[in-house]
């Protein structure tokens, strides 16, 4: 099929880095960071969204969907468990960040490492247990677990229940940059902060050997044990690590939106996040980036056609995912020797 | 390196497929398992391995009871198993592969060159496909490159599991001799075969699994003249 061929985003990028020599990454790295740093200012542009405010969006639903996309790909694309509750990991974020930033005088980067930290200790604690499981079992036990923790806060006391966590503090100011409602360019760099963190990590992770480990594991599992690859160890990390980014971005997420409540952690954010994933291409960074990027930004760019845009947006993912059941920007088939080429550039 | 088996009984669930086997592997044997479908040959190499867990009975290598230990610190000890059909990742090359093999070892750098230039010279098609990927692999070579892993972990044991499955005739017979000369290299090997006639050949001494136990133990040469095994495992019983 010849018109694959144009289509192929994927190998046509990597091509021009691979023949890149270091100055010109480090010139496309630094420049693709300046143009996406300016995306906020292009809000009079036709990138406007209609109803919502362009620099509002860009945070939440886009940025944010592309940092835990981001985080969820290491489980369900790096080491192919699928995790139907990451939803619960963004939650204790949000909640470790709505109870500490209103009962203490901690600010919101003190309290990111605890949030990012209790995100982590119930990725272990869910993952020692569960992580022997394969497949569907494991699915519904994650799926399980996304809706005890929404159930727990939504019937706690100190989680003020239904009624939720209001009058959580912003983030105070780094610098000269003062974060605002009104306008939140500043939110907007922090999350492509953390998502830049996220990407290099992973990274240079995938060419070490946890990225080895990760890819022995997703293709076949018990031949990666008979390889000497402590499998459950691997499968615990990479699940950990996917809960430490949900955990960042909930503790963000409460910071910029004031008020959070159970109803904003249900199993649909965690289909969503999972759909961004697929969408974009499952275990290829760049897919996954690209395919956040257009769900969380289409349902709010067509708002104005209001009653019909959750329409189109199930017409958009069926149509995309017929013509590229891979994703838009899938994972190559040989993944791994073009990251080894380029551990040894 | 003597790897003793000692009333070992495996469960599924509540189905027992192992049902008290008791084997045997001298260091520097070849001892084959030979049995019809679904007798547990597999289900034995993978509790060796580790992959299944044992409901009760022993593992001995070197003297220890390892049959607690999981299977990726067996790798450590010397255990290696070729996996049954294809147990090779597919998505990785051919040179991948066999590096999987180094993951766990201590001195990888230094043993990888060495250790690839001796799987490539039992297995030249290999060298011949390094960057193909595992996937696209014939059945042959893919059998050639699970084996070639397991080689890569330097193992006192390997446990190979039916190696002859789907080969052509010539091919069978080539991966016989392959067998033959690892042995002779140190290699203890606990063989798992429906190819009796060739297992046999090669093995020293046999054991026959029927539905989970041991029904005969003899030296191999011995089957193959015993009229009962040729009947059932070598169909010329009638000649
Ligand atoms: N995962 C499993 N769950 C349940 N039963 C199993 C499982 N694997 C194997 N069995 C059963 O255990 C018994 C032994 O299976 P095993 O795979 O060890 O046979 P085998 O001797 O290797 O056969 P073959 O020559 O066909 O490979 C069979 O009855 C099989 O149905
Ligand atoms: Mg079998």
């Amino acid at each position: 099929m010849k018109i694959r061929n144009y289509w192929n985003l994927r190998d046509y990028g990597a091509n021009i880095w691979e023949n890149a020599g270091r100055p010109v990454r480090v010139a496309i790295v630094l420049v693709s960071i300046v143009l996406v740093g300016l995306l906020p200012f292009t809000g009079g542009s036709f990138l406007a969204t209609p109803i919502a405010s362009f620099d509002a969006v860009l945070v939440y639903p886009v940025g944010m969907f592309v940092l835990m996309s981001l985080g969820l790909n290491i489980v369900v694309g790096k080491s192919g468990m699928l995790d139907l509750g990451y939803v619960a990991f963004f939650a204790i974020g949000a909640y470790t960040m709505a109870i500490l930033g209103t009962t203490t005088k901690l600010n919101t980067w003190e309290i990111m490492p605890i949030g990012i930290a209790f995100a982590m200790i119930a990725g272990v604690l869910l993952g020692i247990p569960t992580l022997r499981l394969r497949g569907d079992y494991l699915a519904i036990v994650t799926l399980g677990f996304g809706e005890i923790v929404r159930l727990v806060v939504l019937n706690s006391t100190w989680s003020k229940g239904p009624n939720g966590i209001a009058n959580i503090p912003m983030p105070p100011h780094i610098g000269p940059l003062k974060f605002e409602l009104e306008n939140q360019r500043v939110f907007f760099w922090v999350v492509m902060a953390m998502i830049l963190l996220t990407i290099w990590m992973i990274r240079r992770l995938s060419v070490r050997r946890p990225g080895r480990a990760w890819e022995a594991i997703r293709q076949d599992e018990d031949a990666a044990e008979l390889m000497g690859v402590p499998t459950l160890k691997y499968k615990i990390w990479s699940f950990t690590l996917g809960a430490a980014v949900g955990g960042a971005a909930g503790v963000l997420y409460a910071s910029k939106n004031l008020y959070i409540a159970p109803e904003m952690f249900t199993l649909n954010v965690s289909i969503l996040i999972l759909a961004c994933v697929v969408f974009g291409g499952i275990g290829n960074i760049w897919g996954v980036v690209i395919g956040a990027t257009v769900l969380g930004y289409l349902p709010d760019r067509i708002r104005f056609i209001s009653d019909a845009r959750l329409l189109v947006f199930g017409l958009v993912l069926v149509i995309v995912m017929n013509f590229r059941p891979d994703g838009l920007l899938p994972r190559k088939k040989r993944e791994k020797a073009i990251v080894k080429r380029e551990a040894n550039a | 390196m003597r790897l003793e088996i000692k009333d070992l009984h495996v469960h599924y669930g509540k189905i027992e497929a192992i049902k008290g086997v008791s084997v045997v592997v001298n260091e520097g044997e070849i001892v084959t398992l030979i049995g019809a479908n679904g007798a547990g040959k597999t289900t034995m190499l993978k509790t060796i391995s580790g992959l299944r867990p044992v409901t009760s009975g022993q593992i001995i290598f070197d003297g220890k009871d390892i049959s607690k230990v999981p299977a990726h610190e067996r790798v450590d000890l010397g255990i290696s198993q070729a996996p049954e059909g294809r147990g090779i990742f597919p998505g990785m090359t051919v040179l991948e592969n066999l590096e999987m093999g180094k993951f766990h070892r201590k001195n990888r750098k230094a043993e990888m060159q060495e250790d690839l230039e001796k799987v490539y010279h039992l297995f030249p098609r290999l060298k011949e496909r390094v960057s193909q990927a595992g996937g696209t692999l014939s059945g042959g070579e893919q059998q050639m490159l699970a084996i070639g892993r397991a080689l890569m972990t330097r193992p006192k044991v390997l446990l190979l599991d039916e190696p002859s499955m789907g080969l052509a005739p010539q091919m069978i017979a080539n991966i016989f001799r392959i067998i033959t000369e690892i042995n002779k290299t140190g290699v203890t090997i606990l063989l798992v075969e429906q190819n009796a006639q060739q297992a046999l050949q090669r093995a020293h001494r046999a054991y026959i699994l029927e539905t989970g136990n041991i029904v005969k133990e003899a030296k191999a040469s011995d089957l193959l003249n015993d009229p009962a095994v040729r009947e059932a495992y070598l169909g010329t019983g009638a000649h």
